[in-house]
C-alpha cells in the first residue's frame, strides 16, 4: 500500500510534459498551490497545536488567573472520568449503529432506484431531500412533529396498534437521536451506492442474464464485490462524519437524562463551554484525536487505495 | 465465472423463454417501482408535513390527530419576520457566500497545481488535506474560541467566513481535482506548443470543460457552510448569529407554538434544498472528497 503512495508522483510528472522539473519550475508550479495550503494549515493545524498545549493546563475560565502548567493530570482525570467512559462507549454506538443501519437501508433503496420505472427522477429527489435539511431543524422536526408523545405523528400512526404514549425521547434518547441520524444519512448512502450501481459494466449482467443466473446469485457473485468499495467508502465517510454530530444531540436530548444521549463532541462543549473547563476539555479533544486518527488512518488508506489511483490511470 | 454454475436447465433452449419472461419482469418492476415511491414519499413525508404546518393556524397545527385540511395562512411567516429573522439570514448568507467564494480563490489554483500542473508531493498534500477533514471540530473548538476572544472576533461574522472557509476548502480541493483530471492532458500540452500563454489556454480551454464541476463545487460548500452549528452556536450571539443558531433561540423562546417554529425552520432549511436538489448529481462526488463520480 506505501509502494503505491510513494509510486505515483513519478508517474504524475509526466502530465505536464516535462521529464525534468528544475527548481524555479518547481516553485511555478507550487505558486498557485501555497495560498491554500498556508490558510488551511493555519486554521486547522495551529489550533490543533494549542489544544495540545492547553490540555498541560489546569485552566478554568470562571477563575481568572488560575492558568498553571499541570503535565498530564488533566489526562489522568479524563480517563478516571466514568461519565467520559459511557459517553465514549454512546460515541461508537451512535456513530457505528447509525453508519451501519444507513448502508443497509441505503443499499436497498438503491438497488430499488438502479431500475426503470415511472418518475424515478422525482422519486430520487424526494429521497435525498431529509439530507439536505439543516441538521437543527431536522432534529427540530424529529423532536416535535414526530416524536412528541401526544402530538407526534408517529404515535398517531401506532395509536391503532395499541402503542401510543410512548415517550420516545425520555425513554429512549439515544434510540431517538440515531433514528434522526438515521433519517439524515440514509440518503446519502443511497446516492453513493447508486453511483457504485451505475458504474457496473453492463455487459457482465448481460452475460449473467444470458446465463440465465438468478437474481440473488447475480447480485451475491456480481453486484456485491463491485459494490464492495462503494460499501466500504460509505462506511468511512460516515463515521468520519457522524463522529462529529452535535447538532442533533444538542438539540434533541442536550445529551440527557444525565449522559445517557451524550456523545464525545456534545460532552466536551458541555466541560468547555458551560463548565469552562478548557484545560480538561481541551485533553479530552486530544484523545478523541487520537482515537480519531487510529480509524482514520485506516479510513484514509482506504480511500486512497480504492480510488485516487485509478483516477490517475483513466 | 461462477455464475455460470448455477445455470439452472431451462435455459438449454434459447428461442422460446424471454417473451413471458419479460413481462414477469416487467410486472416486478411496476411493483418494485411503487415500492419506490412509497418509501420515497415516507422519507420526504417530514419535510413536507414541516412544511405544510407553517402554513397553518396555531390551533390547526396543535391537534392529537394530524390535520391536512385547513385555511392555509402566512402569518406564521409574518411572525417569523416580527421577531427580527432578518439580521440572521443576512448573517447566514454572507457567512456562505463570502466562504464559498473564498474556498474558490484559495481552491481552483489549489486544485489546479495536485492535478493538471502537479506539484512533486502531490499525494503528500492531497493526504494532507484530507486528514484534516478527519479533525474533530471539538478538538479545535476551545483554543479557536480562547483566540477568538482575545483578539475581539467573538460574534463576529467574519470569524464564521473564515473558519468556514478553512472548513471547506479541503473538500473543495479534492473535488476540483476531480474535476481538472477530466481535462484533457493534450490540450495543455497543444496549447503551450502553440505558445499560448498559460492564463488564456486556462481561461479559454479550461474553464469551460471544468465550469459545471466548479459550479458544483460552490453549491456543496454552500450546503454545508449555511448548515453548519457548532461554530455558529460557540462563536456568535445577536450580532453574528446565523440561521441555526435563531431556529435554537426561537425554540427556547416559542418552545409550544409548533406553526410557528415549522415556518421559522423552513425557512432555515429551504436554501439548502433548493441548492442540494441542484446539485444531487454532483452532492456524492463533493462529499467523498471527489472520490465517487
Amino acid at each position: 500500500m506505501t509502494a503505491t503512495l510513494e509510486e505515483r508522483p513519478a508517474a504524475e510528472a509526466n502530465v505536464g510534459g516535462a521529464a525534468m522539473i528544475d527548481r524555479a519550475e518547481g516553485w511555478r508550479r507550487r505558486g498557485p498551490l501555497l495560498p491554500a495550503l498556508i490558510f488551511t494549515i493555519i486554521v486547522t493545524q495551529i489550533p490543533f497545536i494549542l489544544t495540545l498545549y492547553y490540555s498541560l493546563q489546569s485552566w478554568n475560565l470562571v477563575r481568572p488567573g488560575s492558568q498553571e502548567f499541570v503535565w498530564f493530570s488533566n489526562y489522568g482525570d479524563v480517563f478516571a472520568d466514568s461519565q467520559f467512559r459511557t459517553v465514549a462507549l454512546n460515541t461508537v454506538i451512535m456513530t457505528l449503529g447509525s453508519v451501519l443501519i444507513a448502508v443497509v437501508l441505503g443499499l436497498l433503496l438503491a438497488l430499488l432506484l438502479n431500475r426503470q420505472f415511472v418518475g424515478r427522477g422525482v422519486v430520487r429527489t424526494l429521497l435525498i431531500t431529509p439530507f439536505l435539511i439543516t441538521p437543527v431543524a431536522a432534529a427540530l422536526l424529529w423532536k416535535t412533529v414526530l416524536l412528541d408523545p401526544t402530538l407526534g405523528l408517529i404515535n398517531f400512526v401506532l395509536s391503532p396498534f395499541g402503542l401510543s404514549g410512548t415517550e420516545w425521547i425520555s425513554q429512549y434518547p439515544l434510540a431517538s437521536v440515531m433514528a434522526a441520524l438515521i433519517w439524515q444519512w440514509t440518503p446519502f448512502m443511497m446516492l453513493l451506492l447508486l453511483a457504485g450501481l451505475q458504474s457496473m459494466p453492463t455487459d457482465q449482467l448481460e452475460a449473467a442474464r444470458v446465463d440465465g443466473a438468478s437474481a440473488w446469485s447475480t447480485f451475491r457473485e456480481l453486484t456485491l464485490p463491485h459494490l464492495r468499495r462503494f460499501i466500504e467508502l460509505g462506511v468511512v465517510l460516515g463515521t468520519i462524519y457522524l463522529v462529529n454530530i452535535f447538532d442533533q444531540v444538542y438539540m434533541m436530548t442536550q445529551g440527557g437524562p444525565g449522559v445517557a444521549s451524550a456523545n464525545l463532541p456534545f460532552y466536551i462543549y458541555q466541560r468547555a463551554f458551560l463548565g469552562f473547563d478548557i484545560g480538561q476539555s481541551a485533553a479530552m479533544g486530544v484523545v478523541v484525536v487520537i482515537l480519531t486518527l487510529i480509524a482514520a488512518n485506516f479510513a484514509l488508506r482506504l480511500i486512497f487505495k480504492s480510488f485516487s489511483g485509478e483516477q490517475e490511470a483513466a | 465465472m461462477a455464475v455460470t454454475t448455477s445455470t439452472p436447465p431451462d435455459t438449454q433452449e434459447p428461442a422460446a423463454p424471454p417473451e413471458p419472461r419479460r413481462q414477469k419482469r416487467s410486472a416486478a418492476n411496476v411493483w418494485l417501482g411503487v415500492i419506490a415511491w412509497v418509501v420515497g414519499i415516507a422519507f420526504f413525508f417530514p419535510v413536507f408535513w414541516m412544511v405544510l404546518t407553517s402554513f397553518k393556524q396555531e390551533t390547526d397545527a396543535y391537534t392529537t390527530t394530524p390535520k391536512i385540511i385547513f385555511e392555509p395562512t402566512l402569518e406564521q411567516y409574518e411572525g417569523v419576520f416580527a421577531a427580527g429573522v432578518g439580521p440572521y439570514v443576512v448573517n447566514s448568507v454572507i457567512a456562505t457566500v463570502f466562504s464559498t467564494l473564498f474556498v474558490l480563490v484559495l481552491g481552483i489554483p489549489a486544485a489546479f497545481a495536485v492535478s493538471l500542473r502537479p506539484v512533486k508531493k502531490t499525494q503528500d498534500v492531497l493526504f494532507f488535506f484530507i486528514s484534516t477533514k478527519m479533525l474533530p471540530v471539538v478538538a479545535v473548538i476551545v483554543p479557536i474560541y480562547v483566540v477568538v476572544n482575545q483578539i475581539g472576533m467573538l460574534d463576529n461574522i467574519w470569524t464564521l467566513v473564515v473558519l468556514y472557509t478553512g472548513m471547506n476548502l479541503p473538500i473543495a480541493v479534492w473535488m476540483m481535482r476531480s474535476f481538472f483530471l477530466e481535462v484533457p492532458g493534450e490540450l495543455l500540452e497543444q496549447a503551450s506548443i502553440d505558445g499560448a500563454p498559460l492564463w488564456r489556454t486556462l481561461r479559454e480551454i479550461v474553464l469551460p470543460i471544468i465550469s459545471p464541476g466548479i459550479f458544483a463545487t460552490a453549491l456543496i460548500c454552500v450546503i454545508f457552510a449555511w448548515n453548519e452549528f457548532f461554530f455558529a452556536v460557540n462563536l456568535t450571539a445577536a450580532n453574528a448569529g446565523t440561521m441555526p443558531v435563531f431556529l435554537v433561540g426561537f425554540i427556547t423562546s416559542e418552545g409550544l407554538y409548533w406553526a410557528q417554529l415549522s415556518a421559522a425552520a423552513t425557512l432555515a432549511a429551504l436554501p439548502v434544498v433548493i441548492a442540494g436538489w441542484v446539485a444531487q448529481n454532483k452532492l456524492v462526488q463533493g462529499l467523498s472528497f471527489g472520490a465517487v463520480k
